[in-house]
């Protein structure tokens, strides 16, 4: 198990991390989500006792990294896959890192049977692909045989199977009643890998969930109507129980009503009944992808072009706009992201 | 001790470490015997012990070099956060580091002093080369401890910069430069020379003899004796490294 409490990063007048507090459990696979330069890789730095927190603490089953007595043992961790000096065999890596923590010398042979190196334990690491370094970083954090175990973006840079492989070789490691901590940016992959969410933006908790109710809420879809008499078409809806919410006129087209938890069906037979015309009938449905930008909006360090100026609004107006948006419709959530930001930038 | 083996592996399984080692014998043995073979018999009388050690700088800089990219090679490539994940403590692990490279550096110094006395004494067998005194017992085994600790300060300097090619640069502008041109301030020069380490480690090995033109550099009217000298340096270099310890502990790795 693993627990922060408070826990803070400042670099000079910039706050990588802000008081983040949560807890990760053992026998599941928890996803550490969050846009790049959120402060995962920090965050987990100082989980592994590397970076020194500015405020707050963060134990491993009751105590600091620091505290543990042959850590790896404990401890498992792949932040980067690149820590190996090139010019050194993968098993001379490990055996160092063995010998360090007074572990058997067959150990090494088992991890590197476990990752598939065995092939080329005796070549140099620096000319091992990204895939094979990845298994190389595993391999590392599997030797002690830890309880604990952190991977940083681990299927960053890998073909399919390499991804695949990795996915279900996680599953297996929290089947057998271990921790397993996994960052990602990636929302899409998070959702096959993790059971819990931890979602993390500009260095602070925007939630702690289980993935399933992350995604029900994500996945929430919606109609989209349009008419030429858009008040009567209004009356006619709400007058049958649905919500409406009014769309004004952007980027998607025209002004239009927005009614979720309903299908076309329903409100194309319910409409005809009372001989309205309409110009637009239209299913929308979320993406995973919206509803992460929809939670994040606020909390991304850097913004792509199109959204640069919105970006910069103040993160105090950003903030508490971000989860009140969690029973929004998501079909919306790209516009909203922008919108809260540009009104967030209008209040400066 | 587990710590001792695992810096023995780290450095043993890269290839830098092996050239340093043969470099540094080569040289200093190699400069010497072509030393030796063209002293001309009129200057035999002149070819002590201590003058077969003339170029044991040059192998000296080169394991400091090895010294120095034994850490920084290690933040370079990030294993430095490896270590300190196997040994959060941190302060062990470097001192494992500095204990093994300083023993490697003092056995490759003695192996170069051994080494240019004995060919020198089989190319010029009429010199009086034989060890008899104290004295010249240090010119020649008393290289190895300069090697063992500049070792130490070398790696001290690597702690502190954590960057290959910033470290050796800082290393050799004081070694070369810094340490030459600094006597050379008017009034305070002179007195100051006696208190930089290079100049009071190599009294260590040169003390009380008379400078000889082929021979390392002797400097009168230094501090300390041999002994004196060689406890200054240790300090310096030891000093050195407890601040690269307190520093690596400090910062983020």
């Amino acid at each position: 198990m693993i627990e922060a409490q408070g826990l803070t990063k400042r670099y000079g007048r910039t706050v990588a991390v802000n008081d983040l507090s949560f807890t990760v459990q053992p026998g599941k696979v928890t996803g550490f989500l969050g846009p790049n330069g959120a402060g995962k890789s920090t965050t987990m730095r100082m989980i592994l006792g590397l970076d020194r927190p500015s405020a707050g603490t963060v134990r491993i089953d009751g105590r600091r990294y620091a505290e543990l007595k042959q850590p790896l043992r404990q401890v498992g961790a792949l932040l980067e896959a690149k820590w190996v000096h090139p010019n050194r065999s993968a098993r001379s890596h490990l055996r160092w890192m063995a010998a360090s923590n007074r572990l058997p010398a067959k150990r090494v042979d088992e991890v590197l049977e476990i990752v598939g190196l065995t092939g080329v334990a005796g070549k140099r690491a620096g000319g091992f692909s990204l895939g094979m370094a990845q298994r190389l970083g595993i391999a590392t954090a599997l030797l002690g045989d830890p309880g604990v175990l952190l991977f940083d973006e681990p299927v960053n840079g890998l073909d399919p199977e390499g991804i695949l492989w990795i996915r279900r070789f996680m599953h297996r490691l929290a089947d057998e009643g271990r921790t397993v901590f996994v960052s990602s940016h990636l929302l899409s992959e998070m959702a096959l890998t993790a059971q819990e969410l931890i979602v993390i933006g500009r260095g602070r908790l925007i939630a702690q969930t289980s993935t399933r109710a992350f995604i029900d809420m994500a996945s929430e879809s919606a109609v989209r109507v349009r008419g030429p008499e858009m008040e009567r078409l209004h009356g006619v809806l709400t007058g049958q129980g649905l919500a409406v919410r009014d769309v004004p006129a952007g980027d998607d087209g025209p002004a239009a009503l927005l009614v979720p938890n309903t299908s076309t069906e329903q409100i194309g037979e319910l409409v005809g009944r009372v001989g309205l015309v309409l110009h637009e009938l239209a299913a929308q449905r979320g993406s995973l992808e919206q509803a992460f930008i929809q939670l994040t909006g606020g909390e991304v360090e850097y913004h792509a072009g199109a959204l640069a100026g919105a970006g910069n609004g103040s993160p105090s107006a950003g903030t508490p706009a971000a989860p009140a948006q969690l029973t929004g419709p998501p079909a919306r959530g790209v516009q909203t992201a922008a919108a809260d930001a540009t009104r967030g930038g209008d209040a400066r | 001790m587990t710590l001792l083996t695992v810096e023995r592996i780290k450095l043993f399984s890269t290839r830098s470490p092996w050239w340093c080692m043969i470099i540094a014998t080569a040289l200093t043995v190699g400069l010497t015997s072509v030393f030796a073979a063209t002293t001309k018999p009129s200057d035999l009388p002149e070819f002590t012990p201590s003058v077969t050690q003339f170029a044991f700088n040059f192998g000296l800089v080169v394991m400091m070099v090895m010294a120095t990219l034994a850490v920084t090679t290690e933040y370079r490539f990030s294993t430095i956060r490896s270590t300190f994940l196997a040994v959060p403590t941190r302060t062990p692990a470097l001192v494992a580091k500095a204990v093994v490279v300083a023993l490697l550096a003092g056995i490759v110094g003695e192996i170069t002093a051994v080494g240019s006395w004995g060919i020198a004494t089989l190319i010029q067998p009429d010199a009086p080369l034989t060890l008899d005194t104290a004295q010249e017992y240090r010119n020649v085994f008393g290289v190895g401890l300069l090697y063992l600790l500049s070792a130490v300060l070398a790696l001290a300097v690597g702690l502190i910069v954590r960057q290959s090619a910033g470290a050796v640069v800082i290393e050799l502008i004081y070694l070369l430069l810094l340490e030459n041109l600094l006597p050379a301030i008017p009034r305070i020069g002179d007195h100051l020379q006696h208190w930089l380490p290079f100049a009071v480690g190599n009294n260590f090995i040169v003390a009380g003899q008379p400078e000889t033109s082929d021979g390392p550099p002797v400097i009168e009217g230094m501090p300390f004796g041999p002994w004196g000298s060689l406890v200054y340096y240790a300090v310096v270099c030891v000093g050195l490294f407890v601040i690269g310890l307190i520093l690596a502990k400090r910062r983020d790795a």
